[in-house]
């Protein structure tokens, strides 16, 4: 029962996490690269809503920032209430509907930062939002692409054995000793440099996808090679069933749980893939935020020890990762 | 004093024992002072006399990768070595001028090619043996051998022909130059006296280069520094004693150093040196990062004083890829035709925000730059360099007029109409670089040109710049070695080989490098220092107006030491902290 509850909080934390990074163009009061050069390392905006001289305001204000030198701010005198459903910048919702709308905001000059900024004065509740889209959308692109192949190569190399079996077979067991990381570093110094971001991440998500098949194809396979000696299969090709027909209608269901299962496991791993490849400098490329490179600044000291709130992408990565592992479990479980 | 109260019923015998014993070294020690003053000719030194006694201890984060000096490139290498070894002439890292060293005097011909060296009479290596004019003949062979490839060798070559080196008695020494060099005397600093008595047998063997490893025993590695080798721990620490044979002495005529040694420790990372500093572990600290200076700063506990020296001599810069490709990369060949427009060039200079990279990037602790030379450089500024602040419509306005334009979303066209975007490469471990290009991509997102930032492994740039030409554009930084500004001759000569921006020139490309080639010719055979401050003067007003690298920013020199260190007197030149090493004490 506990087990059950535990699902259920998982998933319905994964559907708002998913939600609010989808709509994260709208609940972020800035466009992610806009640079703030006066209120770099900005701690987050205190919300006050009891002002200096004891008056209580029904609507949350802020107090202007007033700035003095780059390790010097403080709050100034004017009040800026926070306003719901302001105008602000251009976007596009989820990546097609245009809208000038945002989520929350406060009048110019003042800026709100919710979670602080970072070097560049860029605010990092936007840059979160959008790196969350980048990074997820890593991890959906290339567990996509891997258990499209796998699923491929499995069903060949188990439903008909013999040659494309073992060639399969033997190739998986190469592409598994790959050492993806190194591999990822030398695709990225052959790449051309007039890609863009998007598009050279988009191709080193691809590559990490690519890679990834193997495991999946070899999961696939066994089941496959169990599902097609099933009298049922047996006897739907006595009837005369196409191959096409026996993989859509008795060998796809079965291999439903693991291939979701997997896919469970593999949005993680390569998210975080992602991460690791940003966080070395390697993956997606300034001023296009991931949580990785937002992490990146971390190593150095200063960063680390001075300014806490660029811990931020850890918090959502961490807790995204965990209801994956949580609902991956609970498939697996009622898989056996 | 432990000992007085323990053995309280012996006290008298003690303290005559003890007198006695003091009378002795008194006595041994006068006679010695004497022997110095008449026999061997030690250089007075004019500072403020200390006391005896004590160590220092600093941390470095790597440890030497060799304790040769012919051969040593690295930094954390040079720290250790150069605090054992000694030149003839020396660079004084405050006043950035020559001073006597090994030699006491020296003369130059009137034509400037014949320099005759009077060294020092009657002083000794770390082992006592004593130094001559052979050591200093046997110095200059190895250095000048191609076979012991010391990066310094090309300094000793001018005009591509060796220096010739010749001894005229035990204590006179001639170079006779293949032509007048312009930095003159200061070529003699940092090239290390070697002990020919130690190194000649390995050097005529062939195996000179792997002589003076870590692994090497502490007595064989000898020099005519402050202090010589104890204690290798590899990996750990390296411990310096005083060298009792040291040719300095102070005014009161007691002989220098006047540490008994310095500990080096590795400690990894940088942050590990601060975190050392900060917990009063060591002494000194130096190439502290604006933001750890910041730390350590706040968390002052007036144990230790921190120095903020002001612009150090390295330049940081954006350039663009103007080398001939032929028809290698069709794509940045097309690109080129605004790279080589000055225009374009002037209206990306204009459209920088030097000043913001200084406060974000270096936090406040750097300085904004429009030529290739810092205000750090006292000697060769130029001052009348006109330095522009950032003004977007007077760059619109040259791109403008050189028939660029604008679409209706804002993006720059070129003059054939395609979208103005282009690549910064720059080096991913560099933070400060990355930063800098980071900033850069905004600042010109305003003139409607999109950039992307293109951070590559160290090594993969430079072959990128140096071998492939595969780049468009990128941030890179140089710091002179040396104040003169003959250190940076390979940047600004046409065929030199860290002309980045344009390799491999076989002519001039441009009537500006023709003028730049023939201001280096000049200066180089000059040896006036009004006529070489001119041509100096002229290349920095070329580079500005001409931006074959556009000029950014420069940080300050940040080091720290402990309060009471005396006589610790910081410079902007390498080695910053521990330049006068010998004259440090404890107050």
């Amino acid at each position: 029962m506990r087990k059950q509850s535990q699902v259920r909080i998982a998933v319905y934390t994964l559907i708002a996490a998913h939600a609010v990074i989808l709509l994260g163009d709208f609940v972020a009061p800035y466009p992610y690269a806009v640079q703030n050069r006066d209120y770099s390392f900005v701690g987050p905006t205190r919300i006050h809503l009891i002002d200096r001289q004891g008056r209580f305001h029904v609507r949350p204000f802020i107090y202007g920032l007033r700035y003095r030198s780059p390790e010097d701010m403080e709050e100034g005198e004017q009040i800026f209430p926070i306003r719901f459903l302001i105008l602000g910048s251009e976007y596009k919702l989820a990546g097609f509907l245009p809208a000038r709308t945002h989520l929350f905001g406060v009048d110019e000059p003042a800026r709100i930062f919710l979670l602080g900024t970072d070097q560049y004065g860029r605010d990092q509740l936007s840059r979160l939002l959008r790196g969350g889209q980048i990074s997820l959308l890593a991890g959906f692109v290339a567990t996509a692409l891997s258990i499209g192949i796998g699923l491929l190569f499995g069903i060949i190399a188990g439903y008909y054995g013999r040659l494309p079996d073992e060639a399969l077979m033997r190739l998986t067991e190469v592409f598994m000793v790959l050492p993806w990381l190194y591999l990822l570093l030398a695709v990225k110094g052959f790449l051309p440099l007039n890609l863009g971001p998007i598009r050279s991440f988009l191709l080193v998500t691809v590559v990490i996808g690519l890679v990834g098949w193997a495991r999946p194809a070899r999961l696939i396979r066994g089941i496959v090679l169990s599902a097609k000696e099933r009298n049922y299969v047996i006897a739907a090709r006595g009837f005369g069933a196409s191959d096409l027909y026996i993989f859509r209608r008795h060998i796809l269901p079965q291999t439903m749980t693991v291939l979701l299962t997997q896919a469970t496991l593999l949005v993680t791993t390569y998210s975080l893939s992602e991460m690791t490849l940003s966080f070395l400098g390697l993956g997606i490329s300034e001023p296009v935020p991931s949580w990785g490179n937002m992490l990146a600044s971390l190593q150095q000291y200063h960063v680390l020890t001075s300014y806490w709130w660029m811990f931020a992408p850890a918090f959502p990565a961490i807790l995204i990762f965990w209801g994956y592992y949580t609902v991956a479990n609970s498939l697996q479980e009622s898989g056996q | 004093m432990t000992q007085f109260r323990v053995c309280h019923s012996s006290r008298t015998r003690f303290l005559k024992i003890r007198i006695a014993v003091l009378l002795i070294i008194v006595a041994v020690a006068l006679g010695r002072d004497a022997y110095a003053q008449t026999n061997e000719e030690l250089l007075t030194t004019k500072v403020e006399i200390g006391t005896a006694g004590g160590g220092l201890t600093v941390a470095q984060r790597v440890e030497p990768k060799t304790l040769n000096p012919v051969i040593a490139l690295d930094v954390a290498s040079r720290e250790v070595i150069w605090r054992m070894m000694a030149d003839l002439i020396h660079i004084n890292r405050q006043s950035q001028q020559t001073e006597p060293a090994l030699a006491k005097a020296w003369t130059i011909s009137s034509d400037g090619r014949r320099y005759t060296l009077a060294l020092r009479r009657g002083i000794h290596f770390s082992d006592g043996h004593p130094f001559d004019a052979d050591d200093v003949v046997f110095s200059f062979q190895v250095y000048m051998d191609e076979k012991v490839a010391s990066p310094q060798r090309d300094l000793l070559l001018p005009g591509g022909k060796p220096i010739v080196v010749r001894k005229i008695d035990a204590y006179t020494v001639e170079f006779q130059l293949p032509q007048p060099y312009g930095p003159a005397e200061r070529l003699f600093d940092s090239i290390a006296i070697l002990p020919r008595h130690i190194l000649e047998k390995s050097y005529q063997r062939g195996s000179f280069p792997e002589t003076w490893q870590l692994n090497s025993r502490p007595e064989q590695v000898v020099g005519l520094g402050p202090f010589r080798l104890k204690e290798y721990v590899p990996g750990t620490r390296a411990v310096l004693e005083r060298n009792p044979y040291y040719w300095k002495a102070d005014r009161l005529g007691k002989r220098l150093p006047y540490f008994e040694r310095i500990t080096f420790l590795f400690v990894g990372t940088d942050d590990a040196r601060v975190m050392r500093f900060q917990a009063g572990e060591t002494d000194t600290i130096n190439r502290i990062s604006p933001e750890n200076y910041s730390a350590l700063a706040k968390n002052q506990n007036g144990k230790y004083q921190l120095y903020d020296l002001g612009a150090g001599l390295e330049y940081n810069f954006l350039f663009f890829n103007l080398n001939d490709l032929g028809t290698k990369f069709p794509q940045i060949s097309a690109k080129q035709v605004w790279f080589r427009d000055l225009n374009f060039r002037r209206a990306v200079s204009f459209a920088i925000d030097r000043e913001a990279i200084v406060r974000l990037v270096y936090r406040g602790r750097g300085t904004p730059l429009w030529q290739p030379v810092t205000p750090g450089n006292r000697l060769w500024l130029n001052p009348a360099v006109s330095k522009p602040q950032r003004d977007l419509e007077h760059a619109r306005a040259l791109l403008k007029s050189s028939g660029f334009s604008w679409a209706k979303d804002g993006t720059l066209l070129a003059p054939s109409s395609e979208p103005v975007a282009f690549s910064i490469m720059v080096a991913s471990g560099n933070a400060v670089r990355v930063s800098m290009a980071t900033m850069i991509q905004e600042d010109l997102r305003m003139l409607g040109m999109q950039i992307h930032i293109v951070p590559l492994e160290f090594r993969t740039m430079v072959d990128r710049v140096t071998n492939t030409f595969e780049y468009e554009a990128a941030v890179m930084g140089i710091a002179s070695g040396d104040v003169d500004l003959n250190s940076d001759m390979n940047v600004w000569l046409s065929t030199g080989s860290t002309h980045l921006w344009h390799l491999h020139e076989l002519r001039p490309a441009t009537a500006w490098e023709a003028e730049i080639d023939r201001l280096m010719q000049a200066q180089i055979t000059s040896t006036e220092f009004a006529k070489r401050k001119q041509l100096f003067d002229r290349l920095q007003e070329l580079v500005a107006e001409n931006l074959p690298i556009i000029c950014l920013a420069t940080p300050n020199i940040l080091v720290g030491a402990k309060a009471n260190l005396g006589n610790f007197r910081p410079a902007i030149m390498e080695p910053y902290t521990l330049w006068n090493a010998e004259e440090l004490f404890w107050r």
